[in-house]
């Protein structure tokens, strides 16, 4: 009986380096356009977040969580005072490409994770398929997928983006899967008592159901896309993470220091934002307190 | 035309159908059935009809297969054979489309834990069967707004689900259900998670309702009592197949098999018989015509000691009693002269209602109908052995 070490090493390493190869040699014109497209949407994003006057900038947004939620002036005050920080550095323009990054990749990661999740809570089989691969993309190490990015899409943004939205998309597709399995079966009966599509019942039943889960998937999601920034400035992607990482290189604790607490301010910023989508219907004040009445 | 009628109805849940079906067909038990196959018998054979305007009652123990029963009404769950008629159309093989109009527009179900959508307010779920048959926003809200109004919710309407009472909620359930205008309510256990005071007040809502809307609804329930206070009719169900249909009054003192005889037993009769079903015929003498001595005579006869005077038309005038009657005959008086009081019902008075009359009375009560006609009389032997029977049975067994 031969033993299982007597085999010879199997050519892994090989057969994926050739599968890229193919990928990138008969793709190219794919994978091109997708950079060129992408890379002038980012630049436009870049350039018409960093031509808005930074002041005005600030101030637009304070006021826009100010107006949301009102007599709440936690996240405005951050806001101001995070912003003029990260100004005063001299990292204003830094911070506009790693949102641009960031905001790019999380919408690209929402605008394929929701349906995603919605058609893996709707069908086994996908489900049986999808779930694996999604643990995979979890858990590989994300600097792995920087070797395929620069060979599809060269350096800078547009690799960046690509390595972001694999690292990223795993939670919202997992959070909005959990949260439409979890809309009570009483409630899925009473909508198809009523004679309710499918459609119908998960715009109107479903959706809203697990909407504070998809949230908070989303709010995952965004929160790694944001982590990658780092990782992503290996392959040439601008921003803080630029920073960050030439601060490792140089061990220097202070550059590394300010870089690292813009991104932190930047990540707050971010999370209260998405969590403002998450309000309780019920216990938000929009009625007079003497019309509520105890269960 | 009865509303809806179901032909040999049959759900069995699982693979071996087949050879579950067969074995529903030896009489084999459930569990048995379960145990082999692996199959379950949600419901077997069912054949019955509902008519139009009535409420009928499907009662039994929990997995006796009634909640499957609803569901396959309006094809929640589908058949495994049968026919299910409604208005005379069969609509086991309608298409999904035509199943959709069907669960729009002619019935609407209410549920056990009242299933209203918790993000939407309660005019919002009111709307909800409007909204998805592509009503217009205005009109949706105003009949939403006139269900809410007759079920005294208006009020809440900009309330959420979660910040109302459970009573009031399975209100806004009934109110969703009405809002389509269905001829038909179904509902499944819908009072069941209600408190017992509550339960009560929804009931005779729903009875008021009834009088005012006349739907045909069909009811589901495990409580006995619910059953004999809602049902015009009654079906019983045990695993899956009928025991018994009839009026509650049918089921009670005639009972189908030893299953409904057991089910039946630990009912509060006195709530469920009326005064028509214990009464007797009672013994008269004619006052325009028959005198003190033909009245003495029947008496001896009968041996009584007293006797219902009625009038020419046999309508009720009052109570001769023998010691009257004597003093008639030796002060030569008529016998209306001598007629003292005796306490009246109605044919459908409840039992329990005829018992605080008859304690205080000195003689039977009359049975007598709007127009003062006689149907008979109660003596409190018979309330007494009426509200017997059931504990009388239970000790000869223990």
């Amino acid at each position: 009986m031969p033993s299982l070490f007597s085999i010879a090493k199997l050519p892994l390493s090989q057969w994926v380096s050739d599968g890229v190869n193919w990928l990138t040699q008969n793709w190219s014109g794919f994978f091109n356009a997708i950079q060129s497209a992408g890379q002038t949407f980012m630049d436009t994003m870049t350039n018409f977040l960093s031509a808005i006057p930074q002041p005005i900038f600030i101030i637009a947004l304070a006021l826009i969580a100010w107006l949301t939620t009102p007599k709440r002036y936690g996240l405005p005050t951050l806001i101001v005072l995070g912003l003029a920080l990260i100004a005063n550095q001299g990292l204003w323009s830094d911070l506009m490409q790693t949102i641009t990054l960031v905001l790019t990749s999380s919408i690209v990661s929402l605008v394929i994770g929701i349906p995603l999740g919605i058609w893996t809570s709707k069908s086994q089989k996908a489900y049986a398929v999808v779930k694996p691969i999604l643990d995979f993309m979890q858990t590989m190490p994300a600097f792995v997928y920087l070797i395929p990015a620069v060979a599809f899409f060269g350096i800078g943004m547009v690799p960046g983006t690509f390595s972001s939205v694999i690292f990223a998309l795993p939670p919202v597709v997992n959070f909005t899967y959990l949260g439409l399995k979890q809309v009570p079966e009483s409630l899925v009966e009473a909508a198809d008592s009523f004679g309710s599509t499918t459609w119908q019942k998960l715009v109107k039943l479903e959706l809203p159901s697990a909407k504070p889960s998809i949230i908070a998937g989303s709010k995952q999601t965004i929160m790694l896309a944001l982590s990658m920034v780092v990782t992503a400035s290996m392959i040439g992607a601008p921003g803080l993470g630029r920073g960050v990482l030439s601060a490792v290189q140089h061990a220097d604790v202070g550059a590394g220091f300010v870089n690292g607490i813009a991104l932190v301010i930047l990540a707050i910023i971010i999370d209260r934002f998405v969590q403002k989508m998450n309000t309780d219907p019920v216990t938000t004040p929009k009625l007079p307190k003497w019309r509520k009445i105890a269960a | 035309m009865p509303k809806v009628q179901i032909k040999h109805l049959t759900k069995i849940f699982g693979k071996k159908q087949k050879a579950a079906l067969k074995m529903v067909k030896e009489n084999k038990s459930k569990n048995e059935i379960f145990e082999k196959t692996g199959s379950t018998v949600g419901v077997y054979d069912i054949n019955l009809e509902v008519n139009e305007g009535e409420i009928f009652v499907i009662m039994g123990l929990s997995g006796s297969g009634k909640s499957t029963l609803i569901r396959l009404l309006n094809r929640l769950i589908e058949p495994t054979s049968g026919q299910i008629i409604l208005d005379g159309k069969d609509i086991t093989h309608y298409n999904k489309k035509e199943m959709l109009d069907i669960r729009r527009k002619k019935m609407s179900m209410v549920f056990q834990n009242f299933a209203l959508f918790p993000h939407r307010t309660i005019l919002e779920n009111t709307e909800y069967g409007l909204e998805i048959q592509g009503v217009p926003a205005a009109e949706r809200k105003a009949r939403a707004e006139k269900a809410l109004e007759n079920s005294k919710l208006i009020s809440f309407k900009d309330q959420y689900p979660s910040q109302l009472s459970g009573g009031m909620q399975q209100r806004v359930g009934l109110s969703r259900a009405l809002t389509n205008d269905p001829d038909i309510l179904l509902m499944d256990e819908a009072f069941s998670a209600l408190d017992p005071l509550v339960r009560h007040e929804m009931q005779d809502e729903l009875l008021d309702l009834q009088q005012n809307v006349q739907k045909t609804i069909i009811f589901i329930t495990h409580d006995l009592n619910e059953a004999l206070r809602l049902g015009d009719r009654i079906a019983i169900m045990k695993d899956g197949q009928l025991q018994q249909i009839g009026t509650g009054e049918e089921i009670l003192t005639n009972p189908a098999n030893d299953y409904v005889e057991n089910f039946v037993e630990d009912v509060d009769r006195s709530k469920v018989l009326n005064a028509e079903s214990i009464m007797f015929p009672g013994l008269t003498v004619n006052v325009d015509s028959d005198g003190p001595n033909v009245a003495l005579h029947r008496m001896q006869e009968e041996e009584v000691s007293g006797l219902v005077a009625v009038d020419a038309k046999r309508r009720f005038a009052g109570y001769i009693t023998s010691d009257n009657a004597v003093k008639a005959r030796r002060e030569n008086l008529s016998l209306r002269d001598v007629m003292s009081d005796m306490p009246t019902v109605k044919p459908d008075t409840l039992v329990a209602d005829i018992m605080t009359i008859i304690y205080d009375a000195h003689t039977p009560v009359a049975v007598v109908d709007d127009d003062m006609k006689l149907h008979g009389i109660i003596i409190r032997g018979a309330v007494i052995e009426a509200l017997a029977q059931t504990e009388g049975d239970g000790q000869e067994n223990a």
